[in-house]
């Protein structure tokens, strides 16, 4: 074992995953799974094909609580999460000031208090962040002793109501607190993959129990870091630190859909004057799906050139689809190369390959609707 | 018989008179994943022992290749680029990535399989 090793963060399944042979990587200061023996490949179009488990408990799970708390966390969010009904979810954006992405999470609403989903490299900035911001009447408790697992894929509602029958009648976006083979567990019906899925918020000490009961469903293999990377692009969803960050605002990102209709009236939240400036006169550059013709993968950083080869923007992740079985990437180009079918290069190592910009998803999302 | 030599970076030559064939090891290929793309050097250019030659891709990053060996490039295996995989599957056989002509023999840094073998324990 390294000393770098020895630093990092452990999840509560690091022993299932080294004795499922997992390649382990250092990822926001945790020891994560890369892969496993089947490869990224594999573990890829098996979530495409049936169920596939993933550990995500490195991301930051916290309660919001106390009388007023949709209101707090709307001071900083652009979505509308008055409206957030009991049991149910919803994807928002924290912003700052200049109307750049300070992270983005998931927002559940249990009734009683909001249940917040971050990003692990994010996750200590957030929580700080957010606590800063709230009235005595809230509280933000993290949750730093749950797990997270992730069970996706066109199987996963079929496999996960072998333990709790019911659980397949959640809708999309969805969230409910359920028995989970004898453990009490909140359950979404959301995930990173375009598919059909559930991701699954438990105490620490019962996450590998339930892991190993999942696995032993013919259904689930597990799988990785990078099917989990290759799959949310494929999905055309954005990586936080990647595709968004503070330089890229939610209207250059695409992500306008996030900012709620009732807050679109007001602008009332972190860079809402930035942000409604870049809504209405339209953003000098916007995030857009790249296919390099070829099989050359066009990677992060890669430029993007007109066709006098000068840059007319970058690419944020790149990776090759293995559902496509060809290169796709996603980056942010100047306003006159967004329409579908533009055709611009890629400079890879010095090559200026031709590419297309292309609609996301690449592969149609198959959530329950 | 040629002998087959070994460099730190995982390449192995196969020294045959003054030409050369140079593929990856199944260390790498392991290491690398499931290779989906390969970029091989043109025929008749000239390398010197260190220079990236070859580049290969899995699912999720790029990969340099060095040429072992100085010499000039000969022929490359179409069939690599065709189907990446087959580097997965035949490391050391019909997953070649290209030959030198002209190769005036390989340099003492380069491993025999033994001391590769022995390499390989230390990672």
């Amino acid at each position: 074992m390294t000393d770098q090793e020895t630093e990092l963060a452990r999840t509560p399944l690091d022993g299932l995953h080294r004795r499922l042979g997992a390649r382990m990587v250092p990822f926001a200061g945790y020891a994560m799974p890369l892969q496993y023996a089947a490869g990224i490949m594999a573990e890829h179009l098996h979530c495409r094909a049936a169920a596939s488990l993933f550990d995500v408990s490195h991301m930051g799970q916290a309660s919001l609580e106390g009388e007023g708390a949709a209101a707090a966390l709307e001071l900083l969010v652009p979505g509308d999460i008055l409206g957030l009904k009991p049991g149910r979810q919803r994807y928002t954006l924290l912003t700052d000031d200049a109307g750049g992405i300070l992270d983005d999470l998931m927002v559940a609403n249990l009734g009683e208090r909001l249940l917040l989903i971050v990003n692990a490299s994010r996750k200590s900035f957030d929580l700080a962040h957010i606590a800063a911001a709230l009235p005595a009447a809230v509280r933000l408790v993290p949750h730093t002793d749950r797990a997270l697992l992730a069970l996706q894929g066109p199987a996963a509602a079929m496999v996960l109501a072998r333990l709790d029958p019911g659980v397949e009648a959640m809708p999309f976006l969805g969230v409910a607190e359920r028995q989970l083979a004898g453990t009490a567990a909140i359950v979404t019906r959301s995930g990173y993959t375009g598919e059909d899925g559930f991701e699954i918020s438990l105490p620490a000490e019962a996450a590998e129990p339930l892991a190993v009961a999942l696995l032993a469903e013919p259904e689930v293999r597990p799988a990785g870091l990078g099917a989990r990377d290759s799959l949310r692009l494929e999905a055309g969803l954005c990586l936080y630190g990647a595709d968004i960050d503070t330089t890229t605002t939610p209207i250059e990102a695409g992500l306008d859909w996030t900012i709620g209709k009732r807050r679109r009236a007001a602008w009332d939240f972190p860079g809402g004057g930035v942000i409604r400036a870049q809504h209405d006169d339209g953003p000098a550059r916007l995030r857009v799906g790249i296919r390099p013709e070829g099989r050359a993968p066009a990677r992060a950083g890669t430029k993007l050139l007109d066709d006098a080869g000068a840059e007319i923007g970058r690419v944020t992740s790149g990776c090759f689809a293995p559902s496509l079985n060809g290169p796709i990437a996603m980056g942010y180009v100047a306003s006159a190369f967004v329409a579908d079918g533009t055709r611009l290069a890629a400079l890879v190592r010095g090559k200026a390959l031709p590419a297309l910009v292309a609609p996301m998803p690449f592969v149609p999302h198959r959530y329950l609707r | 018989m040629p002998e087959t030599r070994y460099t730190k970076e995982h390449e192995w030559v196969r020294l045959d008179g003054a030409t050369a064939t140079i593929g990856i090891t199944d260390y790498a290929q392991q290491a690398l994943g499931d290779l989906v793309f390969v970029d091989l050097p043109e025929p008749g250019r000239t390398v010197t022992a260190g220079d990236t030659c070859a580049v290969v891709e899995s699912v999720k990053a790029a990969s340099d290749i060095y040429a072992p060996v100085a010499g000039r490039v000969a022929e490359v295996n179409a069939a690599i680029v065709e189907d990446p995989s087959l580097v997965n599957r035949d490391p050391a056989g019909e997953g070649w990535f290209f030959r030198l002509e002209g190769v005036a023999g390989v340099g003492a840094e380069l491993m025999d399989e033994a001391a590769y073998k022995a390499f390989l324990e230390t990672l």
